[in-house]
């Protein structure tokens, strides 16, 4: 297909959008579906037909965002969002169309979780079909990628989004433009393109939600990023645990096949890129580039060290890109709007909106879109509402496994890479758990020490043998039996994993035990020296009976 | 073609080097002893015991000497009192890892653990005995292997794919639970890959992989067969 008749075909879908007096968006990502969302969208839909109602229409779209509260119905163009809804709902839901909204389902949308909101990466999501080409079409979907090979040359690609100041969104937070331009030089027979959608963290889901719900977006940004780097081919590693982005994935790229998006001469040009999905098995560690390429390369998923990096010899040997799915998300409109647009958003060095799973103790849970910038405080008080059951903040924990806890002095903290990491955390991919009273920090940092300990490809001896270690010291404190000895031991232990593993996993290991040791210490103490957890989560078991 | 040479320092030494050469390689030249476990000459580097860890001026973190390439100017230093430090916890986390009781080992005295051990300065170990069960498998009729004294420096896996090319050896499992298989995880002796050249036996730095028939003490590994791997290595395309 031509830029001329892909635009006809998005103009055609637009007017055909606008026909229906009204519509039903019901979300069908995966938090929905597993509350019966499929149900209620088909109840929905049968009830249209029974009722021969003209001029309504449902559609299945992606995370609407306040997954806490699904299955969530969006209804255009009033606007009307409807939570926890049921299938024996649809008859009621129909009739308010034309009414006053159903009070009892009605889901507010003028609070701050919608409002404090800023869009980019997940503008569609929720609002178009992710499953129609033609959706993302009528949504300016490919305008960024037209724009690239019919306006610009490489070149110019690499030096927008160097502009746009975008840092790569898979927890490292490496310059996406000097990157591109590195894999740009790099000499070789052949180049790839690898779109990282392992996403192993613990709670984390902002990768699957883009992927279900506007899959042709990170499509785009990978066939922008192959033209800027010249690569003629590229792999989507999806963790197999992620079906239904897998589906949509693969549904996806049949449709940018057949359109001419991808595959020889694309758009008209001489521009040739093809690609496809590869399932990653589960393991956290495939989400270490190197271990990724060795999975895809049908190997062990084993990280290798760096020097040299996948930029100068990756898959195969060959110059490789590899990006996560939110960084090449924010691609497409990057190139539709321009980078200046793009670092217009943010701070000085974090640029643009990043996208987290707000989860535990607060009122509102689930996906959010937010400026770099925004402060900690906002984010958990006014998007996420606040602490349930008059609890008392404690500490919010950023960055998964290889993150930390921050507690309540740095809640008026902008939320960009260097102040997170200023305090002992990281932005990392985007899991943020909000922890009140309730939660004992040293339970905590063994929560994330089993994790690691499990996780551990068991390459090197520091992570293999040094989380292993760790754990059975947290897991003493935690049952009250460990000494100050103890304590020792697992900071020289934290420091000697820290230094000396071979990659990010055992390098970023210790992170939450070091952050819970700088700001809760007083609570590994209480543990170790008065048998006792402050929290009450531990369960201590009375000092035994002393024998003579 | 002329190679290009770099000049670099390593613990205060001039040294020069032939580019693509590792930092290791340059230092074993120069008489610089750098302790390793995993590294074999012959055999690709992988850098996981991470024993070589070095310094290098200007980098933030650590390299393993092993694999990383020497460049022009590089200042190297291989014996701080921090690197010794890591390098003695790195070989206690191995001696508390399984077990290791050097007295009844048929590699008592041939062991490559034990000598690093000793290199390092370790009198005793300051972590944890784990002390996992693990077994023994004796099914081989020439070799046994003994899992409670392996330390996973994967030399057997490597020499076995890329010298003998049988690739009878890999790892099974994760972190902690991670162990040396023979094929598809079945006993050594029902291997029908294994051509018992014997080669991962005598690349095994510990008492894990042995022949049978020899008694305690008595298991001197044949490293001088180590040039020849070597010189096959070389000669391949
Ligand atoms: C243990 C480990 C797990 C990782 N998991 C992921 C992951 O799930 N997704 C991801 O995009 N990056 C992950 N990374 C980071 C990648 O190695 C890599 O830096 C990233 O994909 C680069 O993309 P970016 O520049 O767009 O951030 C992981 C790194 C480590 C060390
Ligand atoms: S740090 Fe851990 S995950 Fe990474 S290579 Fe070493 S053992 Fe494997
Ligand atoms: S393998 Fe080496 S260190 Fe282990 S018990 Fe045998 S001799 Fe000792
Ligand atoms: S004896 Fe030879 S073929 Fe058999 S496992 Fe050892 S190296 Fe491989
Ligand atoms: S069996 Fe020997 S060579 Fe193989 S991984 Fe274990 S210690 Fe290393
Ligand atoms: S999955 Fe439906 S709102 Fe997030
Ligand atoms: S010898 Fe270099 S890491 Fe093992």
């Amino acid at each position: 297909m031509t830029p001329e008749e892909l635009r006809e075909l998005a103009e055609k879908r637009r007017a055909q959008l606008k026909q229906p007096r009204c519509r039903l968006n019901v979300c069908l990502a995966a938090g929905c579906q597993s509350c019966a969302g499929d149900s209620v969208f088909k109840a929905i839909k049968q009830q249209i037909e029974a009722r021969k109602l003209d001029g309504v229409q449902v559609r299945g779209v992606g995370c609407l965002g306040l997954c806490a509260e699904g299955p969530l119905v969006l209804v255009e163009p009033s606007g009307l969002l409807y939570q926890r809804v049921k299938p024996e709902d649809a008859g009621e839901l129909l009739d308010a169309l034309e009414g006053a909204p159903l009070k009892r389902l009605e889901c507010p949308t003028d609070v701050p979780f919608f409002r404090a909101q800023k869009k980019i990466v997940l503008e569609n999501a929720g609002v178009i079909d992710p499953e129609n080409l033609e959706d993302y079409l009528a949504a300016k979907g490919y305008e960024g990628l037209i724009r690239a090979l019919t306006d610009m040359t490489p070149a110019d690609v690499i030096a927008e989004v160097t502009t746009s100041g975008l840092r790569g969104r898979g927890g490292g937070g490496y310059p996406t433009g000097l990157k591109w331009s590195t894999v740009a030089k790099s000499k070789g027979a052949k180049k790839y393109v690898i779109c990282n959608g392992d996403e192993g963290d613990p709670g984390a889901f902002m990768d699957r939600a883009v992927l279900e719900s506007d899959p042709h977006r990170v499509i785009e940004g990978m066939i922008i990023a192959a033209y800027a780097v010249g690569a003629q081919h590229g792999y989507a590693y999806i963790r197999a645990e992620y079906p239904l982005a897998v589906k949509r994935m693969q549904n996806a790229i049949k449709q940018a096949q057949k359109a001419g998006l991808l595959g020889d001469g694309i758009l008209g040009t001489s521009f040739s890129f093809n690609m496809e999905v590869r399932l990653g098995a589960g393991a956290f560690v495939c989400g270490e580039e190197t271990a990724l390429i060795a999975s895809i390369e049908g190997k062990r998923g084993q990280p290798r060290p760096r020097p040299p990096f996948p930029a100068e010899s990756g898959l195969w040997g060959y110059p490789t890109l590899i990006n996560n799915v939110e960084t090449f998300a924010n691609i497409p409109p990057i190139l539709r709007h321009g980078g200046a647009w793009y670092a217009a958003i943010g701070t000085e060095k974090s640029k643009g909106t990043k996208v987290f799973a707000l989860a535990g103790r607060v009122k509102n849970t689930g996906l959010i879109e937010v400026p770099m910038g925004i402060t900690l405080r906002e984010i958990i008080f006014d998007i996420g509402g606040g602490i349930p059951d008059g609890k008392k903040f404690k500490a919010v924990q950023t960055g998964g496994p290889s993150g930390g806890c921050i507690p309540e002095q740095y809640l008026d903290m902008p939320v960009d890479y260097d102040s997170l990491a200023r305090v002992g955390s990281i932005m990392g991919s985007g899991g943020m758990i909000v922890m009140d009273e309730t939660s004992c920090m040293v339970d905590v940092a063994k929560f994330f020490m089993d994790f690691c300990k499990a996780e551990s490809c068991g390459k090197c001896v520091p992570c293999r043998a040094g989380t292993d270690q760790m754990h059975g010291i947290l897991t003493k404190i935690c049952n009250g039996e460990a000494t100050l000895d103890d304590l020792a031991l697992l900071e020289r232990l934290c420091d000697v994993v820290k230094n000396t593993s071979l990659c990010g996993l055992g390098q970023t290991a210790p992170n939450p035990v070091l952050s819970t040791l700088k700001y809760f210490r007083d609570e590994y103490l209480a543990h170790i020296v008065d048998k006792r957890c402050p929290a009450g989560v531990c369960k201590i078991k009375a000092p035994a009976e002393v024998h003579a | 073609m002329s190679e290009s040479i770099l000049t670099l320092s390593i613990d205060g030494k001039d040294v020069s080097a032939v580019a693509g050469q590792t930092i290791l390689e340059v230092a074993r030249e120069n008489g610089i002893a750098i302790p390793t476990l995993c590294y074999l000459q012959g055999l690709t580097p992988v850098g996981a015991c991470r024993m070589c860890l070095v310094e290098v001026k200007g980098v933030p973190k650590l390299l393993p000497a092993c694999v990383t390439r020497a460049a022009e100017g590089m200042e190297v230093t291989t014996q701080t009192p921090r690197l010794q430090e890591y390098r003695r916890t790195i070989v206690e986390l191995l001696f508390a890892e399984r077990n290791h009781v050097c007295a009844v080992c048929v590699s008592n005295n041939h062991c490559e653990l034990q000598d690093l051990a000793r290199r390092v300065g370790m009198n005793h170990v300051r972590v944890p005995y784990r002390y996992p069960r693990l077994g023994v498998d004796a099914t081989h009729p020439r070799f046994a292997v003994d899992h409670n004294r392996c330390v996973l420096c994967g030399r057997c896996v490597r020499v076995c794919d890329e010298i003998e090319g049988a690739h009878t050896w890999d790892f099974m499992g994760r972190g902690i639970e991670c162990r040396v298989i023979t094929d598809m995880n079945q006993p050594w002796g029902s291997s029908e890959t294994c051509t018992s050249c014997g080669k991962c036996v005598h690349v095994c730095p510990t008492g894990t992989l042995t022949e049978k028939g020899r008694a305690a003490a008595e298991m001197k590994k044949r490293l001088q067969f180590l040039p020849y791997l070597t010189l096959m290595r070389e000669a391949r395309p």
